[in-house]
């Protein structure tokens, strides 16, 4: 056998990457086979000597490309076994990771201001704890008011001065805040905190209001039944809802309309926009003159419109979240089940839901 | 508000339907709260006539009835012992639905006997409790006349709400005229005629408050009082008012059909003349709801000679009460004053159909026609003789006028409405008016105070319903931004704490007392004097007792790790200012459940830091200064304060101290933060374009430097000394290992990355910047490295 032929039988013999690796160092390392025999070349003359260096040479090659493919035959086999080796479960969980959400009182608050804002209303504030002016005497309700007495007020203690302080009984001491601190034109919207020393079923001691307040010298009824109307297919996202205006009556408003919303109840669902039944959802109308007057600004020159709603009881119609009082009992299971996932951000090029 | 369809007929002459009749109502801002009529659900229910009744032959108790009913004659089996022949029953034929269980009667047989209907009693009607016999038909109805004629339940009962400044419709007269300005009929005038008296009057008045500036009042002699007649006691009994007696019947119908609360006194138990006067403290009086009521000074009696009789438009007084044996009566229509009835109702807790009318204003002008409609009642209904009328002081002026300018009711309602038409409107309503729009309200409308309330009147019997919407203007073609940095930084914070995990909770902005003074809070400015419960007593001065106190409410329901936030104010003081936003979170238990990736750990305060850090990453806030320490309700060497300076704190964080956590029951570990979002810096360029990027392109070399300090050094200390070594090369240094040495000593080992500006470093280099930085070290905290 040459010892080309006993070479390359060697090295197909081969077990695994190291046996390639010695039959490498046999033949081409310094005192291999083809080495000895390259060595072997300066003592030859000089035709047989390029005769056979030539001949070594093609040997060389192919030895080297023998050991090459043997060797990533065997890298191939040794890689492929150690995969077998290495198969996990991926149905095991993963890592538990927190999932947080979003109060619906804060996504409905975000759904709102994506509405409105489109319109040019910005988002008003004011403090919680107010005085008697701008929760009372500035909406047109002097002490002797009987609207006044319904409004089932929380008090603070009694100054030295014999002032005292209220938490406000719903957002409209905005409105004169915002009159006091700002020129027409007005649009505002001014979501919050509104308390209110009620509790049952239906009524928590504190809840969520959303005011909007527009002045102009132009903006009339019917604007705010436009308003009204948009903003209900926008924030419950139906087409068409059929809507009611009554006129009733607010010491802050006039004229003033309490606004119905059609609904059905399928099924225990509650569906807007068909049916035959009425549920009310905001009062609202033209802003008094006596409350433009105490917002500093002249009501022959200023009018518009105001209206308020609950931020709570559009969130319960719209999600169908049954009790009002769960809002803010704080229980993991209620806030998981009715929260919104953190980045599920409402908006009007993505959609309010 | 409370009439029936009948009685509202009295006052309007139409031919409207009950539901346009509902529609008009709600329309002119009467909402419509219920409506029963029972015509739907009683309708298969009949009169019919018992033939004969004879005992069942297989049982004592029983009847075998034959029963004439407009389906021919029936067999039924009756258990009523008032059966009888000869009687009227109302029966249901099988298919009927029995309103009081809702079962579909079903032929039937009982003891052997078939029964083919079932003859109802009130109770399985849903008229009244009774069961122990069937209903017995009184008058003339014919065989097959439908239960609710029969019985007089064909009159729909109607209850609306009435808003508080709308007095006059607490009368069905007052509603009549909305409904009739509103187009629905013609309201029937009212008889206002005077009666004549045939002998002046024994009693006398005199009226001695400005309370009650008017007082009309009338003798009646030798007058018959007992039951009412049917009529007027179905028409209380309808409206859910108990029938008492003719003369006190007669002074509720009046109350309810114009809105006119009247008294009458048993002039036998009056004792001289009367008046009407201010109380005075200490005195009392047994009113008619069987009560005795201390009175007081501001509040308005009606007296006689020996003390009160009646508590001035509020409610009349036991002793001078009518009863069955009443012969003389003394009849007052009086008006007193709103606020002050009001005041004293309150003050007294009594609510009365009188109260409830007087304080949101009464007819003054009215006072006179009142006695004069009830005069003639009277005398119908009891017999006697009346006296002239006795009237003290005189009707209050409410005359005023105000002027709708033409162009009022389109400006503001946004709506064309022909001239003409608005003063017809305010016309049918009772105003005055003159073609230039000069208006006088009518006396029974105290609530219109100028133009605005004209307005308001025409556009409400017009119909909101029928003014079109109308588009509003875009401030801008698209949208500005219009939320303000507090409020993004608001949002901002909430999504960025639910990214981390944080179930958002919205919880009470009041608190107990005692959880307002473990943080801080408890001031008497910040108390409720009329808190709902015990445990809503104080404003909150920080988020965490509530989210410390849901905590615990949680793990009793079998949570024990949990991630609770809240975005909300806290309040320090009662002023505007006193209110900040904050931005709050609690973690208790373990970071996450054990699982098959390895173990996990406790919640710590690391993990509360850093949920500060990304929340004020998030807004916009760089490399805050962070301190040791926070306040109270924090373990005191286990919290932080995070703040741009000592003057100006951002946050704090830190385990919640084991006593606070103990006070309030619930368990630990329990780790916390609160922001001040108000205390966050504003960002301060609004220029959008970035600075250029600054990168290296050779590779930067870190260095480990195994430090030995004193516990009391801060790694925040050596960090920084490290860093200005130089500011150029050395572009992070952070400390990767810790651990305590014997002898008060702690081991930190610092990772420094050096970044090569423009040539590579040099081992020498690295070298001499190495052996800076232990120089420094040591010489800024005492820092050896250890051998």
């Amino acid at each position: 056998m040459s010892l080309e032929q006993e070479i390359l039988s060697q090295i197909s013999a081969a077990a695994d990457e190291a046996g390639v690796e010695a039959i490498r160092v046999s033949a081409l390392g310094k005192k291999g086979s083809i080495s000895e025999q390259m060595s072997g070349l300066g003592k030859m003359a000089p035709d047989e000597r390029k005769a056979a260096g030539a001949a070594l040479n093609v040997l060389k090659d192919k030895v080297s490309e023998a050991l090459a493919s043997r060797k990533a035959v065997l890298g191939e086999a040794a890689l492929e076994a150690r995969l077998l080796t290495e198969k996990i479960d991926v149905t095991l969980p993963i890592r538990p990771q927190n999932s947080g959400t979003i109060h619906p009182v804060s996504q409905v608050w975000e759904e709102v201001v994506q509405i409105f804002g489109d319109l040019g209303f910005s988002v008003a504030e004011g403090p919680h704890i107010e005085d008697d002016f701008h929760n009372f005497d500035a909406l047109n309700m002097p002490p002797d008011h009987p609207a006044r007495q319904e409004h089932d007020t929380f008090y603070f203690n009694e100054k030295p001065d014999g002032s005292r302080m209220v938490l406000r009984t719903h957002t409209s001491p905005v409105q004169i805040r915002t009159m006091l601190s700002s020129k027409p034109p007005i649009r505002i919207i001014a979501p919050g905190r509104t308390f209110r020393s009620d509790s049952d079923m239906t009524h928590t001691p504190m809840f969520n209001q959303v005011e909007a307040l527009v002045i102009d010298e132009k903006t009339h009824l019917g604007n705010l039944k436009w308003i009204l109307e948009e903003f209900c297919k926008a924030f419950f996202e139906i087409d068409n809802v059929n809507m009611r205006f009554r006129a009733s009556h607010f010491p802050f408003t006039e004229p003033s309309m309490e606004v119905d919303i059609q609904y059905s109840r399928e099924g225990g669902v509650l569906k807007l926009g068909t049916g035959d039944k009425w549920m009310e959802i905001l009062g609202s109308g033209m802003v008094h003159p006596n409350v433009i007057k105490a917002g500093g600004l002249d009501p022959d020159k200023y009018q518009g419109f105001a209206f308020g709603m609950g931020i709570d009881r559009i969130a319960m119609l719209k999600y169908g979240i049954p009790d009002l009082r769960a809002f803010f009992e704080s229980d993991l299971r209620w806030l998981k089940h009715y929260g919104f996932r953190s980045l599920q951000v409402p908006t009007l090029a993505g959609g309010l839901s | 508000m409370k009439f029936t369809f009948s009685w509202l007929k009295e006052h309007l002459e139409t031919s409207a339907t009950l539901e346009q009749i509902l529609d008009g109502l709600v329309g002119v801002g009467l909402e419509v709260e219920e409506v029963a009529d029972r015509t739907q659900e009683l309708a298969a229910f009949k009169v019919a006539y018992v033939q004969s009744a004879e005992k069942h032959p297989n049982a004592d108790k029983l009847r075998l009835c034959k029963v004439e009913t407009d389906q021919g004659i029936k067999q039924v089996v009756c258990g009523a012992p008032n059966a009888r022949a000869g009687m009227k029953a109302i029966i249901a034929l099988p298919g009927a639905v029995i309103p009081a269980t809702k079962d579909v009667l079903q032929l039937g047989s009982i003891r052997g006997e078939e029964s083919q209907a079932m003859m109802c009693s009130e109770r399985e009607l849903l008229l009244s409790e009774e069961h122990d016999g069937i209903i017995e038909v009184q008058g003339d109805w014919p065989v097959g006349t439908s239960a609710v004629v029969a019985l007089g339940l064909d009159d729909p009962m109607i209850y609306i709400k009435v808003t508080a400044n709308r007095p006059d419709a607490l009368g069905i007269h007052g509603l009549a005229r909305d409904l009739a300005a509103k187009g629905l009929g013609t309201l029937k005038p009212v008889n206002a005629a005077p009666v004549k008296g045939t002998f002046k009057s024994p009693i006398s008045v005199s009226l001695q408050t400005e309370n009650c500036p008017l007082f009309v009042g009338r003798y009646f002699k030798g007058v018959k009082n007992g039951p009412s007649p049917a009529w007027l006691q179905r028409q209380l009994k309808a409206i859910g008012l108990r029938p008492i007696s003719t003369l006190v019947d007669i002074t509720n119908y009046i109350t309810f059909t114009y809105a006119r609360p009247l008294h009458v006194f048993d002039a036998d138990k009056t004792h001289g003349n009367i008046s009407a006067r201010a109380a005075k403290d200490g005195e009392s009086i047994l009113a008619l709801d069987g009560k005795t009521y201390a009175l007081s000074a501001g509040m308005t009696v009606i007296a006689d000679e020996q003390g009160p009789e009646g508590i001035a438009g509020i409610m009349g007084g036991e002793a001078s009460g009518c009863s069955e044996t009443t012969t003389n009566v003394f009849l007052e229509s009086a008006w007193f004053n709103p606020q002050s009835t009001a005041a004293s109702g309150r003050k007294l807790s009594i609510n009365s159909d009188a109260r409830y009318r007087f304080e949101r204003g009464v007819d003054p002008a009215f006072t006179q026609t009142g006695a004069e409609i009830a005069t003639r009642m009277i005398l119908e209904l009891c017999g006697g003789e009346a006296s002239e009328l006795v009237i003290g002081g005189s009707v209050p002026d409410t005359t005023r006028s105000y002027t709708l300018r033409k162009d009022r009711v389109q400006l503001l309602g946004g709506v064309i409405i022909p001239w003409t038409e608005q003063l017809r409107i305010l016309c049918d309503l009772g105003f005055t008016v003159t073609d230039d729009g000069v208006c006088n309200p009518p006396s029974w409308r105290p609530d219109v105070k100028g133009e605005a309330d004209l307005v308001e009147e025409i556009c409400r019997i017009y119909g909101l319903d029928k003014i079109a919407s109308a588009p509003m203007d875009r401030p801008n073609a698209i949208a500005r931004p219009v939320l303000n940095p507090l409020q993004k930084r608001m949002l901002t914070s909430r999504r960025t704490l639910a990214t981390r995990g944080f179930n958002e909770a919205v919880t009470w902005a009041f608190i107990p007392e005692a959880h307002a003074k473990l943080f801080g809070g408890g001031q008497n400015e910040l108390k409720l004097s009329n808190a709902i419960s015990s445990e809503l007593t104080d404003m909150r001065p920080s988020l965490l007792p509530n989210l410390i106190a849901a905590a615990g409410r949680n793990v009793a329901r079998g949570v024990a790790d949990l991630m609770l936030a809240e975005v909300g104010h806290a309040y320090a003081g009662d002023r505007p200012e006193n209110e900040t936003l904050r931005a709050a979170g609690i973690r208790r238990g373990a970071v996450t459940p054990r699982n098959v990736h390895g173990g996990t750990r406790a919640v710590d305060t690391f993990d509360v830091k850093a949920d500060v850090l990304a929340v004020l990453e998030a807004c916009g806030v760089a490399a805050p200064q962070i301190v040791s320490g926070a306040p109270a309700w924090f373990h005191p060497g286990r919290s932080g304060t995070v703040q741009m300076g000592p003057k100006n704190q951002l946050a704090y964080f830190g385990e919640i101290h084991p006593r606070v956590l103990n006070a309030m029951d619930v368990k630990g570990p329990l780790v916390a933060f609160e922001i001040i979002l108000n205390a966050l810096p504003s960002s301060k360029s609004k220029n959008l374009t970035r600075s250029a990027l600054t990168s290296f392109d050779l590779l930067p070399v870190s260095r480990d430097f195994a430090f030995v300090v004193d516990d009391k050094v801060q790694a925040a200390e050596l960090i920084k000394a490290v860093k200005v070594v130089n500011k150029v090369l050395i572009s992070d240094a952070t400390v990767f290992d810790l651990y305590k040495l014997e002898g008060g000593k702690t081991s930190l080992a610092v990772e420094v990355t050096l970044q090569p500006r423009d040539k590579t470093l040099t081992d020498v280099e690295i070298e001499a910047l190495s052996a800076k930085i232990v120089g420094t070290a040591e010489k800024a905290v005492g820092a050896t490295l250890r051998s």
